[in-house]
């Protein structure tokens, strides 16, 4: 198959446009999350939609998206609740609980997925692809239903896009500007539940943690700003859900989840290393060239020191002796020294050994960098 | 003995209790560490420890599988440290970054590998602890089962590990600093603690599956943190939850012919909705009393001020009446009445027709307050 054939495709057309949704449903919400250093709620709330999943189903009677994501929304947003409950009014911390939330509402949607195993035969084939999710899976009929999620969570990010801001950055300004904080919170909260159920069907319960950071985390090291970053984050989400989607459909037989994850972790991969500015390649960049300026710097005021010591600026000194100072070859610092004119190569009869004498430059600049403000007193 | 090991529920819930057990002593480290989402974390990836083991040696289970699990389970935690240290990643934004990808990887290496084998996805994420008994091992002539072996050999090693390092895990969990000072090296500690949860993690899988796991990890421990302020006691709390949990989960999942595993680790949830609203000290509604029971002795204290300020000036008669709190201490009637009364019981005033006068121990209460240098 060409690429425009699969492009033509029915079921791959489908697919591209779900994994587009999800990616700019929970790169967007996603961006939230991380900043609030909220990064593991997705985690919580995706696999604490599980009950609703099953309930949604069990209400229905079939395989129908709408409630099974209406039920999945309703449990997400307890859990939620639940969560900031025991967080701020007991002594458990964050982790323990979001630990708490997901473990039990799992634990309640594995009892409810035996329920309706044992009383709905086939019918419960569907609900399998909310495990890990699978592509495929997907009708053009679920697609509305994506859609208006998606449109719901986007139209509240727009409309309340200053509050949301403030709270993230600077949560106890908002609170002396008399903003609801609280509300806020809640809300942002019960929008990631939004977005795990967009990405339900896709990604799967146990992945869709990394929907929400992935993007998000990424787009973070391209943009110092929230209007980028967001952004950013959803367009990171949609390539990478795109990616590993019509990878999945297109006939490999493999879990659609995990590929769209492993799609997305490659970008924040990248993003890490070679993002402008943050990327990890230019820090070490940076760092060596910065080691190779003082050590340069370095060699050059031993060399001085050493004629000093001997009162004379034209003293040749012995390159050994500069490597036992430093406990390691020199060689290529003295050659970069010399070919920037700083110093020149001797011999000193009857040694037979290199020795490197400063020029009038090397003398000059090896003043200048002593007499700044890092002279010490080793003479 | 024979009837022992053939008794079906009893090695059900024997197991289950086992994997509560072990999952609890290590859980309540963790949880006092504020780490517990590295549980979440582990379990998952261990996916990808069983998957590869299970490649290179077609082992399902043994010694060799807790071993690769454990070291998945520790490069869980390198990783997420690694990617910590670039700062450009905060902690839990790490955590959710490694865990789903070497989960994929392992899911991924499923599906190319080993379709139709035992360890399919679904058994690792789910578990069913209705089966432990199929899969068993003679030992002196009793078929014991498979599980049970694996996770009494777990909760031994757990409770020797607890019970050895007791003092040093105490420290650890709640002065890192100190324990760091005094030499008692808290990384190494703390990795020995997250590789025998990796590898309690996988001896458990197939009997309640992995997220099941991560519900005895965290619930119980954090259900007993509610009811108890010394480590000893919340120990034995959380073993006695897990215990609970799974003997009434069996036999509620048995009744309602509902997932086993499921049940139990839902039952542990009940636990800490119950320790949350009824703990003793921390719990929801001993709190609100605590709150209510000094309110209202702060109202009291109010009216004793109120009258120890006005009692000697000219305005005492229009000041120490009833009729005067409703304005000057912005007192509705009914509310009024009501400290009054609980002030006239408890000796801090005396009532003389409708002027209010302060006993001396109601003047003591004031002085305490407004005066608190003179004894």
């Amino acid at each position: 198959m060409t690429p425009l054939d699969l492009l033509s495709d029915y079921t791959i057309q489908t697919v591209v446009l779900g994994a587009g949704l999800l990616g700019v449903a929970s790169g967007v919400l996603g961006s939230f999350a991380v900043l609030r250093r909220q990064s593991l709620l997705g985690d919580a709330l995706s696999h604490a939609a599980l009950p609703g999943i099953c309930l949604g189903f069990l209400v229905a009677g079939a395989r129908e998206l709408g409630s099974i994501l209406l039920g999945a929304l309703a449990s997400g947003t307890a859990a939620a609740l639940l969560m900031l409950l025991l967080t701020r009014k007991s002594r458990l911390k964050t982790d323990a609980g979001l630990g708490v939330v997901l473990s039990v509402f799992f634990a309640l949607g594995t009892v409810l997925l035996t329920r309706i195993q044992g009383t709905g035969g086939a019918a419960q084939a569907g609900l399998d692809s909310f495990l890990f999710g699978q592509a495929a899976a997907i009708l053009r009929g679920d697609l509305p239903v994506m859609g208006a999620i998606t449109a719901v969570a986007l139209a509240l990010v727009i409309l309340l896009w200053k509050e949301l801001k403030l709270v993230c950055f600077d949560p106890l300004f908002a609170a002396s500007l008399g903003l609801p904080v609280v509300v806020l919170e809640v809300l942002l909260t019960m929008m990631i539940a939004l977005a795990v159920v967009v990405g339900l069907q896709m990604v799967g319960v146990v992945l869709m943690a990394a929907m929400i950071v992935a993007p998000a985390v990424a787009a973070r090291q391209w943009s110092r700003r929230l209007e980028g970053m967001v952004l950013l984050a959803a367009a990171f989400g949609v390539v990478g859900g795109i990616t590993g989607a019509v990878l999945s459909a297109a006939g490999s037989g493999l879990a659609t989840g995990p590929l769209i994850v492993l799609s997305v972790s490659l970008i924040v991969l990248v993003s890490l290393l070679l993002a402008p500015e943050r990327g990890l390649l230019w820090e070490m960049a940076r760092h060596w060239r910065n080691r190779r300026q003082v050590r340069t710097a370095q060699v050059l005021a031993t060399l001085h020191r050493l004629a000093e010591a001997h009162e004379d600026p034209a003293y040749p000194s012995e390159q050994g002796t500069i490597e036992a100072y430093y406990g390691g070859a020199m060689g290529r610092v003295l050659r970069r020294l010399e070919s920037r004119g700083l110093v020149r190569a001797v011999s000193h009869p009857p040694e037979t050994t290199l020795h490197w004498q400063l020029t009038a430059a090397g003398l000059a600049e090896a003043e200048r960098g002593l007499d700044g403000p890092s002279r010490r007193g080793a003479d | 003995m024979q009837a022992f090991f053939d008794n079906t529920a009893l090695m059900i819930v024997l197991t289950g209790t086992l994997v509560g057990v072990a999952a609890t002593l290590l859980g309540t480290f963790l949880v006092l560490r504020g780490n517990s989402m590295l549980s979440d974390a582990i379990s998952h990836s261990i996916v990808l420890g069983i998957v590869v083991v299970w490649l290179l040696t077609h082992q399902v289970s043994g010694p060799v599988q807790i071993l690769g699990a454990a070291l998945a389970g520790v490069l869980t935690v390198v990783l997420t440290e690694l990617l910590v240290a670039t700062r450009r990643v905060k902690n839990d934004a790490a955590i959710g970054l490694v865990f789903p990808v070497l989960f994929s990887i392992g899911v991924l290496l499923l599906n190319l590998y080993a379709r139709d084998v035992h360890i399919d996805q679904h058994t690792v994420l789910l578990g069913e602890i209705g089966f432990v008994w199929l899969d068993t091992v003679p030992i002196a002539g009793y078929p014991v089962p498979r599980s049970l072996i694996a996770m009494g050999a777990m909760t031994l090693v757990n409770l020797l590990f607890v019970v050895v390092f007791y003092k040093e895990l105490k420290l650890t969990s709640f002065d890192a600093g100190l324990a760091k000072a005094l030499g008692f090296a808290p990384g190494v500690l703390f990795y020995a603690l997250l590789t025998l949860t990796s590898a309690t993690a996988v001896a458990a899988f197939d009997a309640v599956g992995v997220i099941l796991f991560v519900a005895f990890v965290i619930v119980p421990p954090s259900a007993a943190y509610l009811l108890t302020d010394r480590l000893g006691r919340m120990l034995i709390y959380g073993v006695a939850i897990s215990a609970a949990s799974t003997i009434a989960g069996y036999f509620l999942a048995v009744a309602w012919n509902v997932s086993i595993g499921g049940m139990m680790a839902t039952l542990t949830g009940v636990f800490l909705v119950l320790a949350f609203l009824l703990g003793p000290r921390h719990g929801l509604i001993a709190g609100e009393l605590r709150r209510r029971g000094r309110r209202r002795h702060n109202e009291c204290r109010t009216l004793a001020v109120h009258l120890y300020n006005h009692e000697a000036g000219p305005e005492r008669c229009e000041e120490c009446v009833t009729s005067a709190l409703r304005e000057h201490l912005s007192w509705d009637d009914a509310k009024a009445s009501r400290i009054v009364a609980r002030s006239l019981a408890q000796g801090l005033i005396v009532q003389d027709g409708d002027m209010l006068e302060l006993t001396e121990k109601g003047r003591a209460a004031a002085r305490k307050i407004l005066e608190p240098w003179r004894r």
